[in-house]
């Protein structure tokens, strides 16, 4: 078999690579840190990627994403329609609601425009939006076979350049003086490696993935929350940065959470977990009562909202009921829907009180202003009156069986909470001065542009541009 | 996640997650097919199995696939369903049985037929004709008659038309599923091309992805050289039928004429051809295959290998005194092919150009609908 670039397969290769002294060392294995990987290689430097996951999970959360968002002129043969500078931002400051850094925002959308040229060079491939997304297909630019498909035509191309990739490769500990890194303590294999490089990148992801870390801020209902990425982003390099003295960026209490299927497993559901039909019926809790207005706006444009409403409720559970009306207006999921010929009888699948479902039901029903029509592709005039909380748009009443439900939890996406970084995506320090020779790009830097909130495609932006920044400034560093 | 269900079952259960995420859509047909429906019966598992050109690209791209708990494997699921497809539909209903141990069968009816005809050539001939040299024209015809060659290989080539074509109808109505789409010339000549250029086999673009997720246009490069090694071998017979018929000159015919070059290329596409594919399946990861029924997948490659290197050695000996053992082993192949073609592999070309068809109606129909 022939090797271009690298793989290292024993542990006695790992060791060789582990002992080697790099000029970059790049932390994390998904799309910002390949971009910065790439981004070093082409620039002359010698780069080692450790990525903590196994090969198969290799790629943190880009394994589950499916485009990016860039801003470009004209249409193209995968996008139809122009998506200017300015409208990128506008998007940004609504979604964030001005929780962003304007200067790196504007910079990052600016760089995106050249993206998309950048990483097809890459060997990454697109296609227009796939079905079902055509709300997308103007402003995003989907992967080919989707993110996994994206990571290995970038892993294909940083191995065929000649970086080196290590898998199961933890770094428990990080060597850094005075905001200058000098090294990382590596597991692997079980035995501790110390790793010499020039210059680093950090690209590990967040912390989404740490319940314990997440209980910090949410206590014990965050044992409830299920993850939908990775099970790899723990957020160590994050803690370690934060501890030796980088300034943090964004709130450590957020993190982007929908709605997702209960019954999905505790980590890497991913997109097929998800549920897009809250605006279709009404959402209850485990006590059978309603507790925010479910056709407040379109979705998915209050798809994120979902998440953190169950989780405050009780039990971090909810339940979205419709009926026979309803059940192919929305994308299919996974799990099938619960179903029952009655509302009762539903509940009572269910496990609730089947008086009290039954009597919200009713209460709801005969609280529909009549002679709606109803609409899902605008804010319709399909709506209750008298009724705490409302259903503003889409009301109509859950009368045709069979009745169907689907139990859904909080599903955590990603977390706010970074690394402060300036438009070389150099971290900067708690001190107020800039570090040497540390770089980050990813999600673990992404609270400075995205401080809260979320558009579809824009952790891939932030990844590929931060990251081939980071790539390019850490090479530099190393020359001078 | 179940093991344990069939690969109907399995199959159902993927295209339901399959559908719920669609990052595969443009890859292939069978995904812009799947999205088609909501619900998959038996019919709609054995068309999209049949659409599925097992070029990998999706079990490397997909996020799901093992070890994920998911354990979404379309490849491998769409084999196996394929595979049981070929068997469901076989005319006469007794004979899908001959699907099940297939390469041990056709090893078999190969091995009596080769057997058949040098028992029966040194049977109906005088050693010395057997063994003799001959030459010019009409000289195959001094081991068998003409007239036996066309009634014995014209006999089985029409039953094995008949089998193939009750085969075909049995899978295009159980496509249908009481939505009949009838084929018309556009979506046939869609067909032709997308089968011709197989258009299916190349991972979306970049090559189909065999041992690991590195793209390889190999696969389609061999499988054109044994499809259009065949499509010439069989152009080469149709001329000489012609020739014998129209033009009253029989075969042997000299090296530069007609059938014989076309034969020559067609005979060295089938010998590259099916080689290259049985190097291919020999170093495809097996997570992708459907191990129960490599023996099929084998012993078709083995007919056409056989078949094509044993006319060619007939060429090269034909004015030998090895010609008349030659003729008779190479006929032997021929017989054993002709016969085994509605029990073995080549039922794939059939019905998966079958689904390009509906597939081409339903895109029609659907463009149509969408008013683009």
């Amino acid at each position: 078999m022939t090797r271009e670039g690298a793989e290292a397969q024993t542990a006695a290769e790992a060791s060789a690579v582990l002992g080697r002294r790099w000029d970059v060392l790049v932390v994390g294995g998904g799309n910002a840190a390949l971009c910065a990987a790439i981004a070093a290689r082409r620039d002359g430097a010698s780069v080692l990627v450790l990525e903590m996951a196994p090969r198969f999970y290799r790629g943190g959360n880009t394994r589950h994403t499916r485009n990016m968002r860039c801003a470009h002129d004209t249409a193209t043969d995968t996008l139809t329609g122009p998506y200017t500078e300015d409208e990128f931002w506008d998007d940004l400051k609504r979604v964030t609601q001005g929780h962003t850094d304007e200067e790196l925002a504007r910079f990052m959308i600016a760089q995106s425009k050249d993206m998309l040229g950048w990483i097809t060079e890459q060997g990454v491939r697109f296609q227009p939006s796939l079905g079902g997304t055509l709300s997308l297909g103007r402003t995003n630019s989907f992967f080919l076979g989707g993110g996994r498909s994206m990571l290995n035509a970038l892993y294909q191309t940083a191995e065929r350049l000649g970086v080196e990739v290590l898998y199961d490769a933890e770094v428990v500990d990080l060597d850094i003086a005075d905001g200058f890194f000098l090294g990382a303590q590596v597991k692997h294999g079980g035995q501790r490696h110390m790793v010499r490089a020039g210059a680093l990148v950090a690209a590990a992801g967040g912390f989404e993935a740490n319940i314990d870390w997440l209980k910090e801020y949410w206590g014990p209902p965050a044992e409830n929350f299920l993850i939908r990425g990775t099970p790899y982003n723990r957020g160590t390099m994050l803690r370690m940065l934060l501890d030796k003295g980088v300034k943090p960026v964004g709130d450590p209490t957020q993190c982007h959470a929908v709605a997702i299927d209960a019954r999905a497993p505790k980590f890497d559901g991913g997109i097929i977990t998800r549920l897009d039909c809250v605006v279709f019926g009404i959402v209850m809790n485990n006590k059978a009562e309603r507790f925010y207005d479910e056709g407040e706006d379109f979705w998915p444009k209050r798809y994120a909202i979902w998440g953190r409403l169950v989780a405050q409720q009780p039990d971090q559970i909810a339940y979205i009921v419709f009926d026979a009306k309803s059940l192919t207006s929305f994308m299919p999921s996974l799990y099938p829907p619960i179903s029952a010929a009655t509302p009762e009888e539903l509940a009572g699948k269910l496990g609730l009180d089947p008086q009290a479902f039954a009597a919200t039901v009713a209460n709801f029903n005969a609280s529909i202003v009549p002679g709606g029509s109803f609409d899902h592709t605008v804010l319709d005039d399909c709506r209750t009156e008298g009724l705490t909380p409302p259903k503003t748009h889409w009301a109509r009443p859950i009368d045709t069986a069979p009745f169907y439900a689907y139990p859904v939890r909080p599903g955590i996406t990603f977390t706010y909470l970074g690394v402060r970084v300036d438009r070389e995506a150099r971290m900067q320090m708690a001190d107020g001065s800039a570090a040497a020779n540390m770089f980050a790009a990813g999600e673990i830097m992404a609270g400075n542009v995205l401080g809260r909130g979320y558009a579809a495609g824009i952790g891939m932006t932030i990844g590929s541009v931060f990251g081939r920044c980071a790539g390019t400034g850490a090479a530099r560093s190393v020359r001078n | 996640m179940n093991a344990h269900s069939s690969p109907l079952e399995e199959a159902a259960r993927l295209m339901t997650v399959c559908n719920s995420c669609r990052y595969c859509e443009g890859l292939c047909a069978v995904f812009p097919a799947m999205e088609m429906r909501r619900a998959f019966s038996a019919g709609d598992l054995n068309y999209l199995s049949n659409l599925c050109h097992s070029c990998g690209a999706c079990y490397f791209d997909c996020q799901f696939s093992p070890p994920h708990e998911f354990n979404v494997n379309v490849p491998r699921t769409l084999a196996e369903v394929r595979n049981d497809s070929y068997a469901h539909y076989a005319w006469p209903r007794p004979l899908a049985g001959l699907f099940r141990r297939n390469g041990l069968v056709i090893a078999l009816i190969t091995a009596a037929s080769v057997a058949a005809f040098l028992g029966g050539f040194m049977a109906f001939n005088d050693p010395a004709v057997m063994f003799g040299a001959h030459a010019g024209p009409g000289a195959f015809f001094r081991l068998m008659p003409h007239n036996a060659m066309v009634a014995l290989f014209g006999g089985v080539f029409i039953y094995a038309l008949l089998a193939l074509f009750m085969g075909l109808r049995a899978f295009w109505r159980d496509m249908e599923n009481g939505k009949p789409l009838p084929p018309d010339a556009p979506s046939l000549w869609q067909a032709m091309k997308d089968a011709g250029q197989l258009r299916y086999l190349d991972g979306g673009g970049v090559g189909c992805m065999n041992a690991d997720e590195k793209p390889t246009d190999n696969r389609r490069l061999f499988h054109h050289f044994t499809f259009y090694g065949f499509a010439l071998c069989f152009a080469a017979t149709s001329v000489a039928t012609l020739y014998h018929y129209l033009l009253g000159r029989m075969s042997p015919y000299p090296w530069w004429d007609l059938p014989v070059v076309l034969g020559t290329l067609g005979g060295i596409g089938l010998v590259i051809g099916p080689a290259g594919l049985f190097m291919a399946k020999k170093a495809r990861d097996p997570m992708m295959m459907d191990d129960t029924r490599r023996g099929m997948d084998a012993a078709f490659l083995a007919m056409l290998f056989g078949t094509a290197l044993t006319g060619l050695a007939l060429l090269v000996v034909r004015a030998t005194p090895a010609m008349g053992t030659m003729l008779a082993i190479h006929l032997g192949f021929v017989f054993g092919f002709f016969l085994t073609m509605p029990y073995g592999k080549f039922v794939h070309g059939l019905y998966r150009f079958a689904a390009l068809v509906r597939y081409a109606k339903e895109r029609q129909q659907e463009a149509h609908a969408t008013g683009e």
